[in-house]
């Protein structure tokens, strides 16, 4: 049996929809970025553009009075600003998991969605990196966190959690691009030869390197692509253990923690995995993907999900468990009062229900491979795993060892636009990305395919002409926007 | 001679290009280019196609030992600062923890092991880019129309005039042999 072959045996079906030839995959996917966009895009777009305008606002109002206009008071000096750089940091988890992790372990089903998950890491740190960089206080002054020769010859302390962050988080985002860019390389260049305008021709041309398919350069090519996977696969592991390490440092009860690297990163994966789910179902359904996105595909993740969410259970549970048998009655009044029945239990309730209860109905195939259920689903997650970093920070501080120091958060107004203003950011990227870009990765989806397999008897012939597809089959027929 | 050179300048072919349709004859025509002992070709294809570096009698990547260079680099370049800068130039003692090495070394594992990560991940895709000769936006086989189809379905042998061993009809009869479904001279202007 040929590797591209799914074993029937055991219910595997095609990566590809069956009979797909080579030309109609790069038709699939490259016609995205030449033809008009769909309404269904602009209206997203126009959404989208909507809340980063909102954004904008929000955080110039911010820098023109101070981090005062939002909600963070004493106790709870951290509370969204954090809680969504946690958020987003995570979400940008899926991204490298499924383009590096995947790819050692050999799942070939990723190359339908390892484009996209890369985009979204990428857009998903961005959004992160706002959150640290506007919560200084003097966001003009945020370079005073890089190790800089200094007026005052001081250098940053590197015993301190939050400078392995800034590395972290640093060293993340651009290793992903680094990542991204090098798997674009050769579908640019597929762009670049399909191109029918000069401007489009000389754009992607320029970002394509003057890549010619050469196997001297696929040979290096494909060594660079397992090195970057190799040492992407420690690094992610890496980003959200040190960024728990902000907290479980600490001695704060609901942070002083040891299981925080392992259920940091589980949850990271996890709420990733949805936000894929969530933007790939909305442009399979808008770009109309269905010859390489297949219900396969989407059960597999929903697999992932059921999986991760039980680990995330385990290590809420563990976490109950740890604060019962240290027998500290700081952690006992945290995590057995504090958390379910203190004034945040309702956020406590939907971080459990959405995160441990919900995802428990992909046990039934029936729901697994049901879109609307599906899509609801990953929204739900996302708006769990929000909770659970709302639950960890705030719920942690508002409550401290003295109650006298107790006190509650309230977010602003402020506070509301600048989380949802970062919503608008990152699907501004995403709806840019999806049209402009392959969001599929054209050459590896044809590496899976049975005509990519040299050594079958009947030499890979593609099993039905290119032209059999309607008037966009053919090369020439092919009149992208702007063509004429 | 002169005249007549400027006004029709004298073309000479660089390069043959042998397109084909299936990865199993690209690989069985690439087998044959390299046993008639060719050193300047290449074949283009749309990915990777299994065997083909062994059909080509390619060595392994050179690539591994430039990453492996970065990553030393990185690490050392991390410690180093984190030693110079907490431990020597500004010693800071912060819960009666010394600045630098050895003490402190636990601490700078997380830094220490991110820059291994980003030097070596620059040496990968800096170092890829750097062995394949690239970015060059100009190549003899980008003259070809037929060639824009390697980045889409179809898969090509080009064998450049600057090889030792050319000779156009030698080349073009190997391909025909080959089962080549379109053979294309590439001429370029002789200065």
């Amino acid at each position: 049996m040929a590797y591209w072959e799914p074993i029937t045996e055991i219910g595997e079906v095609p990566l590809v929809q069956p009979k797909s030839s080579l030309a109609e995959v790069t038709e699939d996917i490259a016609r995205v970025t030449e033809k008009r966009a769909p309404l269904g895009w602009w209206l997203c777009f126009l959404l989208a553009a909507t809340f980063t305008g909102i954004f904008t606002l929000c955080v110039s109002y911010l820098f023109y009075r101070g981090v005062g206009v939002w909600g963070n008071t004493s106790p709870v000096y951290w509370a969204w600003d954090i809680t969504n750089f946690v958020w987003w940091v995570g979400i940008g988890h899926a991204g490298t998991l499924i383009s590096a992790i995947l790819f050692i372990f050999r799942q070939r089903w990723r190359t339908a969605i390892n484009r996209f998950a890369e985009a979204m890491t990428l857009f998903a740190v961005i959004c992160a990196l706002i959150f640290p960089g506007i919560h200084v206080g003097r966001p003009w002054l945020a370079f005073w966190m890089f190790p800089l020769p200094n007026q005052m010859t001081i250098w940053p302390n590197f015993k301190s959690p939050l400078i392995w962050d800034l590395f972290a988080v640093g060293t993340y985002f651009t290793v992903s691009l680094l990542f991204w860019y090098t798997g674009l390389i050769p579908d640019l260049a597929t762009l670049r030869d399909r191109s029918m305008t000069k401007w489009r021709q000389r754009v992607y041309g320029f970002f394509a390197l003057g890549w010619r398919g050469s196997n001297r350069h696929w040979q290096n090519y494909e060594r660079a692509y397992l090195i970057l996977a190799a040492i992407s696969t420690p690094l992610v592991l890496s980003v959200h253990s040190v960024v728990s390490m902000d907290f479980a440092t600490s001695v704060i009860p609901g942070w002083h923690t040891t299981i925080f690297p392992p259920y940091f990163v589980a949850g990271a994966v996890f709420s990733g995995f949805a936000m894929v789910e969530t933007v790939l179902l909305i442009a399979r359904s808008v770009f109309k993907l269905h010859r390489v996105v297949l219900m396969r595909h989407l059960e597999l993740m929903n697999k992932f999900l059921l999986l991760t969410s039980m680990l995330v259970g385990y290590a809420y549970a563990m976490e109950f468990f740890i604060a019962w048998y240290s027998g500290d009655e700081y952690e006992m009044a945290h995590f057995l009062h504090n958390r379910p029945m203190g004034p945040y239990w309702w956020a406590w309730a939907w971080m459990v229900g959405c995160n441990c209860v919900v995802p428990q109905i992909y046990w039934s195939k029936k729901m697994r491979t049901n879109i609307p259920v599906m899509f609801v689903v990953s929204i739900l997650i996302n708006i769990g795993m929000w909770f659970e970093r709302f639950v960890i920070i705030v719920l942690s501080l508002n409550r401290d060892f003295l109650p006298s120091a107790w006190g509650l958060f309230r977010p602003t107004i402020i506070d509301v636009g600048v989380f949802t203003g970062t919503i608008g950011v990152f699907f501004t990227f995403f709806l840019l990305f999806m049209r402009w870009l392959p969001m599929v990765s054209m050459t590896e989806v044809k590496a899976t395919m049975a005509q990519a397999d040299p050594h079958r008897p009947e030499g890979g012939h593609e099993s039905h002409p290119v032209a059999a597809h309607g008037a966009l089959g053919a090369h020439g027929a092919l009149v992208p926007e702007g063509a004429e | 001679m002169e005249m007549k050179a400027q006004t029709a300048p004298l073309r000479a072919p660089s390069v043959v290009l042998a397109e084909f349709e299936t990865a199993h004859d690209v690989l069985h025509a690439a087998e044959k280019v390299r046993e008639a002992g060719y050193v300047n070709w290449d074949t283009h294809t749309p990915f990777p196609v299994h065997g083909m570096d062994r059909a080509m009698g390619l060595k392994d990547s050179r690539l591994g030992w430039i990453v492996i260079t970065c990553a030393i680099t990185g690490l050392t370049t991390a410690f180093v600062m984190m030693h110079w800068m907490n431990g020597v130039d500004y010693p800071l003692n912060i819960g009666d923890k010394p600045g630098g090495a050895p003490g402190t070394l636990p601490s700078m594992v997380p830094i220490m092991f991110e820059l291994t990560v980003l030097f070596s991940a620059f040496g990968s895709v800096l170092g890829m880019l750097h062995l394949n000769r690239l970015p060059r936006h100009h190549h003899p086989v980008f003259e070809s129309d037929r060639f824009r189809r390697a980045s889409d379905d179809r898969f090509f042998i080009s064998i450049e005039a600057e090889d030792p061993k050319f000779d156009l009809h030698k080349a073009k009869a190997l391909f025909e042999g080959a089962h080549a479904a379109h053979i294309e001279v590439i001429e370029e202007e002789v200065s």
